[in-house]
């Protein structure tokens, strides 16, 4: 039984794979070898480190070592100096481009420094299911002080200094909303926690309530003893059933330790929490409509005002945050306000969590601090593209945002960069998107979306809405006229500018920045009838290649509709009006004689 | 109270604080374009869902455009009404509306009456883009025994669901599915006829478009007059005198009784009556029905059932059927004065002049929509021909007045028929809120006390207010009344019965706001409840004007008795002029 | 699970649970122990982790290695599910990714007996607030 001293981790990403990462990992194999040292020094290929552009990546722990851009030649100076003679080989190290200075351990690394977890600190670290692994993190330390050590405004206080604003989207400052629903005086107030988190695409919310229930549990108290109110309501919808069991399980808990119920810790603040559940309608994550739906009426948005602060849940002053905005209250208040304000950009402080999706390596959950850039979190943390294709755009907001492109990638990411951008930061999905997406397609796949979720109440999103889908649908496959270009962005601003609440408000921004940001892909379909990425069935037009046609007579063979004619070692054709686009005939041809046009 | 001063379209407006800016408008002589919101003021009704869109205004510093009927007026707001891009959104949302409409206007029941068609003209909108592609949301046509449903004509304004709900707490009608197919119907698009609804019309009454209008039986009266074999006669409630003029742009309130029995006759009725007679009928059946009740009362009986509730209002008498069913033997049994008038007619008055009575059709011109399910009911057929073969509403005899080409403005005034058309004054008040049970007390007063009353008014039963009361003195012993109006504010008496707390001995109800002249077949107020108060004023001043005005003093009543009847509640009166009710649960599809 | 009364002894509980004298079984003397953490959120589960949980600790029983094997929410690592945790005593916990049957084994195997590195180590790329 051999153990290993000292490990050196080859980025086997694809990024660092097509740099020759695996040469490297054999040169450093042979080379351990050579020196006699394969049973104290390991050679692994692992993940992607996310630095793509640097690689190959070689990490030495455990001193943490970083080397960046190591070719295969390397292997020999890294072996004999730095596992031999323990000296790092100094040309290899990363190099901070910003400070010039050398990094040597790796957690020194910016880069490493990239994601701050404060909304997921818990995820991944305790098990949610056991309130003790929540309590030796300090859990419900924060209400503790709140509750003996200081008195609503106080805590107010310190939540609006922290100038932490609303992360479902809205973007509002949380101090603020909390102080509204304080000075309305009632005799009773509600507390609501609003997880329906229905954009396609998301789940930050989700992953709180799976990996961290006590967090939020633990900042609701926090506002009902800061608002006033004795009740509080997570509006979860149900189609999470894993974290509305561990939410469940949390509160029983809480509530085991008289952390929830009467008189919690010794005080005479008394605050409990009941769930409510969603039925499946994005509509829903609306405050009003929320609260609508949770009082057992229709789901539809009312006027506002009167705000929910004023007249919410049965008419009560009510304050309703999301639940990322909650997992971020204990945290400030134990740290401080000054320290959550140090972190991000000047009007948006803290972290965001976003969920990576699409055409995305790194496809996963992550937490950045506001300011950091799109081109970071696409290509570094994210990984780059899948496959390597060219980045096209990135849709943030899910679909209520707009989708942002190449030139928009050195934004620094916040709430009112992503809106002057023409997108908005929405509750933290990004979809990426390559160049094999089509994006009249994308803005079809938002608004179907959008279409089926619309309340019904207003005439704007009702009929509006499902008047721009038609129109997309007719440009996609083929029909489109350049007025109908004009009529979507005439409409969809008419849409924006007279609907009721923030579903038809938005709904039309995927369509309209993908007209601002690809009008020549726009023009591809209605003047051209084609469509550059290849995506819509109805634009793509078979044709098979004389020159690489032998007639052997399988795509004939293969086609459901009969549209290929050809004898038998004479070219074939295919017959367009017949041809459904299957691409049976492509799949089957050997001689790449069949092409898409 | 606190003002606040605002600029709209450059004019100066001050208005208290909680006005909207459409009110404020209003103030400076700005009618700002609605659709959807309804304001029934003398109803304390306030509809403004914000949900047509049509209203929106701009205003400075608002990063979208604002619903002006639903937001209020802020200190040195600046509001324009009608810039370009304002008037590019209303034109945008009027044409979204037509897109997933009917174009049917022209064989349409609302033409002419329709808001949205006054909408779509006054905003000269003249193209539907790209309405090859556009999808129409498409329904069931529903069609009950008074109401049709034609929700391909649906707007969702909600008018129809605010009354049916919050107005009259019926709750036959709400939003149903979700987006581009949302509408307003019974759960589940259930048939009107399967549901709690009471057809008391005033989902039709409110509905801006084509989607809610009554059953027409225009045609079927043209084919009945024009058959030689029948004998068609017609009766005419008293809400219809006070209505009728309207649809010939007669100011609200006029009184066109002679001119309407003119029409009537030349249109080809053979006998032209008045269901006045037959509501001095009502009131010797019912007012005999009370004082039973009360003697017995008063005699110790505990069997007796009091307050007495009246029992003419078919929608009324639906809504008990089908939510109180645990007090059916407290209404009384007098059927109402249409049923009356045919069961009379059908026998008293087809063998006067020797008619068969599958030969003679009843035809009554009615402000009502219940009326016409009240002509189907079991009850009110002998051998399976109905007392009152259908109904007509005040609309559709405006209609057919004009399509005879009969020039309403210069008929001369007519009188009723006789023995069927002479009534008093206590039979017209039937037409208003509090007339029944003033018209009751006035005969139910002299047959208890054998004293003469000094006055007829009993102004203090009077009024729209939703529920109100009195206590009448029948000498010495006083008598209290209620009297409730609107659908709502029943239940709230009812609700007080069953709990055992109605000090009540007799309670007047009204399904409809203002009683009979605000019913669902009445000409169409557009949202001016004025309308329903002018008509009101109509109906007592014709009560002043009549000679008699108290039933009992009717002699063709007097005349019906003696040869007919022998006297209220004889054998052949309960036969003929009383009913029972029935437990409509087991009808209906419940949840 | 009796309640606490006061912030004082939700403190003192948080200590003896820091220093691993409170709640029997293996949490005692963690700093001791191999400690294994699963990703168990919902990408976690339909990518299979129940049944890489169940399998780490019932193979771990049966090798008779003392671990304490708990689950835990998203690590944020979704591209890779089943994710899996190792922290041996005195070196820095090391993250795996698309553990099934078979890698979980070589992570016993290797890894947790021997501390020989199998393939598929994901780089932690993140901080985490501390305490």
């Amino acid at each position: 039984m051999s153990e290993y001293t000292i490990h050196l981790l080859v980025c086997g990403g694809t990024g660092c794979k097509s740099r020759t990462s695996h040469a490297v990992a054999g040169n450093l194999k042979a080379e351990i070898k050579n020196q006699g040292l394969s049973d104290v020094a390991q050679v692994v290929i692992t993940g992607c480190f996310g630095f793509c552009e640097k690689g190959p990546i070689v990490k030495i722990i455990p001193e943490n070592t970083f080397y960046t851009q190591v070719k295969p030649e390397d292997a020999k100076e890294i072996v004999e100096e730095h596992v031999v003679k323990g000296r790092r080989v100094q040309r290899l190290l990363y190099k901070d481009t910003k400070t010039e200075k050398i990094v040597t351990d790796a957690r020194e690394m910016e880069r490493y420094k990239k994601q701050v977890r404060i909304a997921l600190r818990n995820c991944g670290v305790i098990n949610p299911e056991n309130i003790d692994e929540y309590i030796a993190r300090q859990g419900y330390e924060a209400l503790g002080r709140v509750l003996t050590e200081m008195d609503p405004q106080q805590t107010i206080d310190i939540i609006k200094k922290s100038v932490v604003r609303g992360r479902g989207g809205g973007g509002f400052s949380t101090g603020t909303k909390w102080e509204l629903t304080f000075r309305n005086k009632a005799d009773q107030k509600y507390v609501v926690c609003n997880a329906d988190e229905g954009d396609p695409g998301a789940f930050m919310d989700r992953s709180i309530l799976e990996g961290d229930p006590h967090s939020v549990i633990e900042a609701m108290a926090i506002a009902g003893y800061s608002t006033g109110a004795s009740e509080g309501l997570v509006y979860i919808r149900a189609e999470y059933p894993l974290a509305i069991e561990r939410l469940k399980g949390a509160i029983k808990q809480a509530r085991e330790y008289g952390l929830l119920g009467k008189n919690i810790l010794g005080t005479d603040f008394s605050f409990d929490i009941d769930l409510r559940y969603g039925a499946g309608a994005f509509v829903c994550g609306e405050e009003t409509a929320l609260i609508h739906s949770m009082e057992g009426k229709r789901g539809e948005p009312t006027m506002k005002p009167p705000f929910p602060s004023v007249a919410g849940y049965l008419g009560k002053p009510t304050t309703v945050n999301n639940v990322e905005t909650f997992a971020n209250v204990p945290p400030i208040l134990l740290k401080g306000h000054e320290w959550f304000s140090s972190i991000g950009t000047e009007k948006s402080k803290g972290t965001k969590v976003f969920a990576l999706a699409g055409k995305i390596n790194n496809v996963g959950l992550i937490e950045v601090p506001m300011g950091i850039t799109l081109r970071e979190v696409i290509f570094e943390i994210g990984g780059g593209i899948k496959g390597g294709k060219q980045f096209k755009a990135v849709q943030t907001g899910g679909p209520s945002g707009g989708c942002l492109t190449e030139k928009h990638l050195d934004i620094p990411i916040d709430y009112d960069n992503l809106i002057a951008a023409g997108s908005m930061m929405g509750s933290g999905g990004m979809i990426v998107m390559d160049e094999d997406d089509c994006m009249v397609d994308m803005a079809k796949f938002f608004l179907e979306f959008t279409v089926d979720e619309s309340c019904g109440k207003c005439t704007p999103c009702r009929i509006g809405n499902k008047r721009l889908f038609e129109l997309l649908e007719k440009i996609a496959i083929g029909n489109g006229i350049p007025e109908d270009i004009e009529r979507l962005i005439n409409l969809g601003n008419v849409i924006k500018d007279t609907s009721l609440c923030g579903l038809g408000q938005s709904s039309p921004n995927p369509v309209l920045a993908m007209i601002k940001n690809f009008p020549r892909e726009y023009d591809a379909h209605v003047l051209d009838k084609k469509c550059p990425a290849g995506v819509c069935k109805a634009l793509m037009v078979y044709e098979i290649i004389a020159e690489n046609c032998v007639g052997c007579t399988a795509c004939a063979r293969a086609c459901p509709v009969g549209a290929i004619t050809g004898e038998r070692k004479e070219v074939h054709t295919i017959d367009t009006g017949l041809c459904i686009k299957c691409g049976a005939c492509m799949d089957r041809c050997k001689f790449n004689a069949v092409i898409v046009k | 109270m606190e003002t606040v001063k605002l600029t709209i379209d450059q004019k100066a407006v001050e208005v208290s604080v909680g006005t909207s800016i459409l009110k404020a408008a209003r103030r400076v002589g700005i009618e700002i374009p609605t659709l959807c919101y309804m304001h029934l003021e003398d109803l304390n009704i306030e509809h403004k869902p914000g949900g047509c869109r049509v209203c929106v205004v701009e205003v400075q510093g608002r990063r979208n455009l604002a619903p002006s009927c639903a937001t209020d007026v802020a200190e040195g707001m600046v509001v324009n009404t009608h810039s370009i891009r304002v008037l590019n959104a209303r034109k945008t949302v009027l044409e979204l509306i037509l897109s997933d409409h009917p174009k049917d206007c022209l064989t349409c029941a609302k033409s002419g009456n329709c808001d949205l068609q006054n909408m779509a003209i006054k905003m000269g909108i003249r193209e539907i883009h790209n309405q090859d592609i556009a999808a129409m949301s498409t329904y069931r046509t529903d069609f009950s025994p008074a109401i049709i449903r034609d929700m391909n004509k649906c707007i969702m304004c909600r008018r129809c669901e605010t009354m049916c709900n919050e107005f009259q707490t019926v709750g036959a009608l709400s939003a149903i599915n979700r987006g581009f197919m949302s509408v307003v119907a019974p759960a589940f698009e259930m048939d009107l006829e399967d549901s709690v609804c009471t057809y008391c019309g005033q989902c039709v009454a409110v509905c801006p478009t084509g989607a809610l209008t009554e059953v027409d039986h225009t045609n079927r009266l043209i084919r009945d007059l024009s058959n030689p074999a029948k004998t068609v006669i017609v009766q005419t409630a008293p809400a219809v005198r006070a209505a009728l003029g309207e649809m010939f742009d007669m100011e609200p309130g006029t009184l066109v009784t002679g001119k309407m029995v003119a029409a009537l006759r030349r249109m080809g009725f053979k006998y032209v009556f008045d269901t006045d007679f037959a509501a001095d009928l009502t009131i010797m059946e019912e007012g005999s029905e009370v004082l039973d009740r009360l003697s017995r009362h008063l005699k110790g009986d505990k069997s007796v059932k009091l307050p007495i509730l009246t029992s003419c209002c078919p929608g009324w008498v639906n809504f008990f059927e089908s939510q109180f069913t645990d007090m059916l033997d407290i209404p009384s049994t007098a059927r109402s004065p249409q049923q009356m008038f045919g069961s009379i007619a059908k026998t008293y008055f087809a063998d006067k002049i020797s008619v068969k009575r599958e030969d003679l059709v009843v035809v009554s011109i009615m402000p009502c929509l219940a009326k016409k399910y009240e002509c189907t009911r079991d009850e009110f057929k002998v051998n399976g021909n109905p007392d009152v073969d259908y109904s007509i509403s005040t609309r559709e005899l405006a209609n057919l007045i004009k399509q005879a080409n009969i020039e309403f403005h210069s008929l001369p005034d007519e009188e009723f028929d006789l023995p069927l058309g002479e009534s008093t004054g206590a039979g017209v008040i039937f037409g208003a809120t509090g007339g029944v049970i003033e018209a009751a007390i006035r005969t139910a007063y002299e047959l208890f006390t054998k004293k003469k009353l000094d006055s007829v008014d009993f102004k203090a039963l009077r009024g729209m207010e939703g529920i109100r009361e009195a206590t009448i003195d029948f000498n010495g012993l006083p008598i209290k009344i209620g009297i409730a109006h609107g659908l709502g504010r029943a239940r709230k008496l009812l609700e007080d019965i069953r709990s055992g707390k109605s000090q009540y001995h007799a309670i007047e109800i009204m399904a409809c706001p203002g009683g009979c002249i605000g019913g669902g077949g009445q000409p169409l107020h557009h949202g001016n409840s004025e309308i329903i108060m002018k008509r009101m004023e109509a109906i007592y001043r014709e009560d002043k004007n009549k000679p008699i005005r108290k039933s009992h003093e009717n002699p063709y009543i007097v005349k019906l008795y003696e040869e007919f009847l022998g006297k209220p509640l004889s054998e052949k009166s309960h036969k003929l002029l009383h009913t029972h009710y029935v437990d409509k649960r087991k009808k209906i599809i419940y949840i | 699970m009796a309640k606490i009364k006061n912030l004082a002894d939700l403190r003192k509980l948080k200590d003896q649970l820091q220093s691993g004298t409170k709640s029997g079984g293996k949490s005692e003397h963690a700093e001791e122990l191999v400690q294994v953490k699963i990703a168990m959120a919902t990408c976690s589960i339909a990518s299979g982790a129940r049944e890489t949980m169940n399998y780490l600790v019932d193979e771990l029983e049966k090798r008779n290695i003392d671990a304490v094997v708990t689950q835990t929410g998203c690590m944020g690592y979704c591209y890779a599910e089943p994710t899996v945790e190792v922290k041996l005593p005195g070196r820095e916990s090391i993250v795996f990714g698309y553990v099934d049957h078979q890698k979980a084994d070589e992570i016993i195997e290797k890894y947790i007996k021997n501390a020989i590195m199998p393939e598929g180590l994901i780089p932690v790329n993140y901080q985490k607030i501390n305490e």
